[in-house]
């Protein structure tokens, strides 16, 4: 964890490259409260901010070699997600509104297990805020994606994504042509 | 099992209310004349379905429409931008107070609250409404798409005069001969049917007439006597009769021509010519003026009774006509109407069978010509039991076809029908009309009709008469449109808390008979029971 406020937060992945699925569900925390959210954005770059990478590789076979041959890059280069929070869990109850607090630097972030998707994606509620954030990513992006992480976690995906289609159709019922872009994205 | 249909939207209780359809229910599952029950706040409300709309949140959405094609996109639109909505005429309301409950369904006053939860009706609801065959009740025929018997209170039915219409080839007579077994059962009514086709007394035939049906005679030998006018032609069919209807001359009076005079093209003058007549030879007057050869002495005789000649030519020529009928000759050897009156009292049905004469001059003729004998008969019995106490006469219910041409309103006020529709319920005389033509019947006579069933009708003026009066009347006129050109009928009216579209009760098989037997022996049975017990309390 790197930084983080009320609505989002930005870690950076111990791996070069390993960065969560766009969509995907994560959480981070400890007890009393643990902090749920959607990957939401990702980058990779270098670590120093001043100092960008130049192209390499011009001999090299593959793209595997060039990292093979300066093994220094995966320790110069860092890769980042950003999560955008959609709710927390206090004791065993889930709740689908921000935190009463921002998470905490240095903070280990979780992919969540299958099953805990499918917990937390008994209520549709927390589309409603995906709608209303602000990103770089699109919205219709970022919430069609989300949907089919989470689609994946469930038995029976399609029903998953019939019943979110039409709680999207619900909030987005004077946006017809936004409703459709991201019905055309969970194909 | 209760099936949730949706939400109530909006509404007023004269234009019935919006119901928004819940995503999973199809729209092409509902149909209008179903049964829904609204669970207000309060009470219950219980209406049928009068229409069925499309609907959508978003108006670009019919600009442009998505691809159903892929069926993910459609089952998400389903019901959330793209819904159905019902609209629903309440008619009832059932209290949720225990007193109200007692009192069983009430007439609706007032609309459901928002988002009230509509149900599709249940059995046991419709049977909370229209209760269970019992002695009063009558099964006659099923609410449609549901099991449960609809049940019509005939005791209740017979206090008012009632109609029956639709379309020919609708089923209006397998309707009627159900009710007249119905009445016959349950109600201490005697019937007197004009049976102008020959279809109620001994056999009837199905649609097509490649079926032969049972009538009332063969159901029900010792309660129903068959008169016939036509005794060659009963023999002819194997229908054994009790009484051969002869008309003398002597007994048509000039008030029976006067119903006719549309039928025999006879002008004003010359009903009032018949009176003349009638004044100056008596009984015979029929006779006298049909026979009248001498000329010279006609022509002194319309002087002097201030007869133009042209008009008496016009009497005459009616009057042949009516001579030239078969079942009429100078004296009837037997007195009809007292025939008639003796088997009414003793409570038997009298279904009068006009055989090959279905002629609507014999028709007319007849019919008047009884129902205005009998009528005088039940009106002075009736007063002389309200002003002595004596017994009041048994109810009576007679039975017309082709009503339109007794009760159209140029004849209307001169009929006996149309007195017997309009006041008659006092003399314990009502009518059951048997029309296809309603709109040609007269408005009042329409106006008083208690219980008006009607199987198809497509004409507007017609559906329009029929549904004169009726609150919520656009709601109705869509379902009765839509009814299925045989076997299913609409009831409405007094013997009825509401509006019923229905399937008519099976008839003509031989298990539909043996319903219609065993129902009556078990109840002689019972009231076998009741009297002797009754008979020992004293």
């Amino acid at each position: 964890m790197l930084a983080a406020s009320t609505t989002d937060f930005t870690a950076q992945c111990y791996g070069l490259y390993q960065s969560p699925p766009l969509g995907s569900l994560v959480k981070t925390g400890d007890e009393p409260i643990e902090l749920y959210g959607i990957v939401g954005h990702a980058t990779t770059g270098s670590l120093e901010p001043g100092r960008r990478p130049i192209a390499r590789g011009q001999d090299e076979a593959s793209e595997e070699e060039v990292y093979r041959t300066s093994p220094q890059l995966s320790k110069l280069l860092k890769s980042e997600f950003s999560v955008l929070v959609v709710g927390h869990r206090e004791g065993d109850k889930l709740y689908y509104y921000l935190p009463p607090r921002p998470a905490r630097i240095h903070g280990f972030v979780y992919r969540c297990r299958p099953e805990e998707v499918r917990e937390f994606s008994q209520s549709l509620d927390f589309l409603n805020m995906l709608i209303n954030t602000n990103l770089p990513t699109s919205v219709d992006e970022l919430i069609a994606a989300a949907l089919r992480q989470t689609g994946q976690a469930h038995e029976d995906p399609r029903a998953f994504l019939v019943a979110a289609g039409k709680e999207l159709a619900v909030l987005l019922s004077g946006q017809f042509n936004q409703l459709k872009a991201i019905l055309e994205r969970l194909k | 099992m209760t099936e949730r249909l949706g939400i109530v939207i909006s509404g007023s209780l004269d234009s019935g209310v919006e119901v928004r359809l819940d995503g999973a229910v199809s729209v092409e599952d509902m149909a209008v004349g179903r049964y829904v029950t609204i669970e207000g706040q309060k009470q219950r409300f219980f209406g049928m379905i009068t229409d069925v709309s499309l609907g959508v949140t978003d108006p670009r959405l019919i600009l442009t429409p998505p691809d159903v094609a892929d069926p993910f996109i459609a089952e998400v639109f389903s019901g959330t931008s793209t819904y159905g909505t019902l609209h629903i005429s309440p008619y009832l309301t059932i209290g949720g107070k225990a007193d109200s409950l007692l009192e069983g369904p009430q007439t609706v006053k007032t609309v459901p609250s928002h988002f009230s939860a509509v149900n599709l009706a249940t059995d046991p609801d419709i049977e909370l409404v229209f209760g269970q065959e019992d002695q009063e009740r009558f099964w006659i025929g099923n609410p449609m798409d549901m099991e449960t018997k609809l049940c019509l209170d005939l005791e209740e039915f017979v206090t008012r005069s009632n109609g029956i219409f639709g379309k020919s080839g609708t089923g209006k007579t397998f309707l009627t001969r159900i009710l007249l077994i119905g009445m016959l059962q349950k109600s201490k009514a005697v019937n007197l049917v004009f049976d102008m086709h020959s279809e109620y007394g001994w056999a009837g035939s199905s649609e097509g007439g490649q079926r032969k049906v049972k009538a009332l005679k063969q159901l029900f030998p010792s309660q129903v006597a068959v008169f016939t006018l036509d005794e060659e032609n009963s023999r002819r069919r194997g229908v054994s009769t009790d009484f051969v209807v002869r008309i003398g001359y002597d007994e048509i009076e000039p008030e029976d021509i006067g119903l006719l005079r549309q039928t025999l093209n006879l002008t004003e003058p010359a009903i009032e010519a018949g009176y003349q007549l009638r004044r100056k030879f008596g009984k015979n007057w029929l006779q006298q003026a049909s026979e009248w050869s001498d000329s010279e002495e006609i022509g002194e005789q319309l002087k002097e009774m201030n007869i133009h000649e042209s008009t008496f030519q016009n009497l005459r020529r009616g009057l042949n006509t009516i001579r030239r009928l078969p079942f009429t000759e100078p004296h009837a050897p037997t007195n009809a109407v007292q025939h008639v009156l003796e088997h009414l009292d003793r409570g038997t049905n009298v279904v009068l069978e006009f055989g090959r004469y279905r002629d609507i001059t014999a028709y007319v003729l007849v019919a008047n010509m009884l129902a205005r004998r009998i009528y005088a008969q039940y009106q002075e019995r009736m007063e002389k039991a309200m002003g002595e106490e004596a017994a009041r006469p048994t109810p009576l219910v007679i039975t017309i076809e082709e009503a339109h041409r007794f009760l159209n309103p140029s004849v209307a006020s001169q009929t006996i029908f149309g007195t017997i529709a309009r006041e008659m319920r006092k003399y314990n005389v009502t009518l059951l009309v048997i029309d296809q033509r309603p709109s040609g019947i007269d408005e009042e006579v329409m106006s008083q009709m208690g219980t008006k069933i009607t199987c198809l009708l497509d004409n507007e003026r017609d559906i329009d008469s029929v549904l004169a009066g009726v609150s919520s009347k656009s709601g109705l006129k869509a379902v009765l449109a839509r009814l299925a050109p045989k076997q299913q009928a609409l009831i409405f009216g007094h013997a009825v808390p509401m509006p019923v579209p229905f399937e008519p009760r099976e008839y003509g098989s031989a298990q539909s008979y043996k319903d219609f037997i065993t129902t009556n022996r078990a109840q002689r049975r019972e009231q076998a029971e009741k009297d002797i017990e009754d008979l020992w309390e004293r």
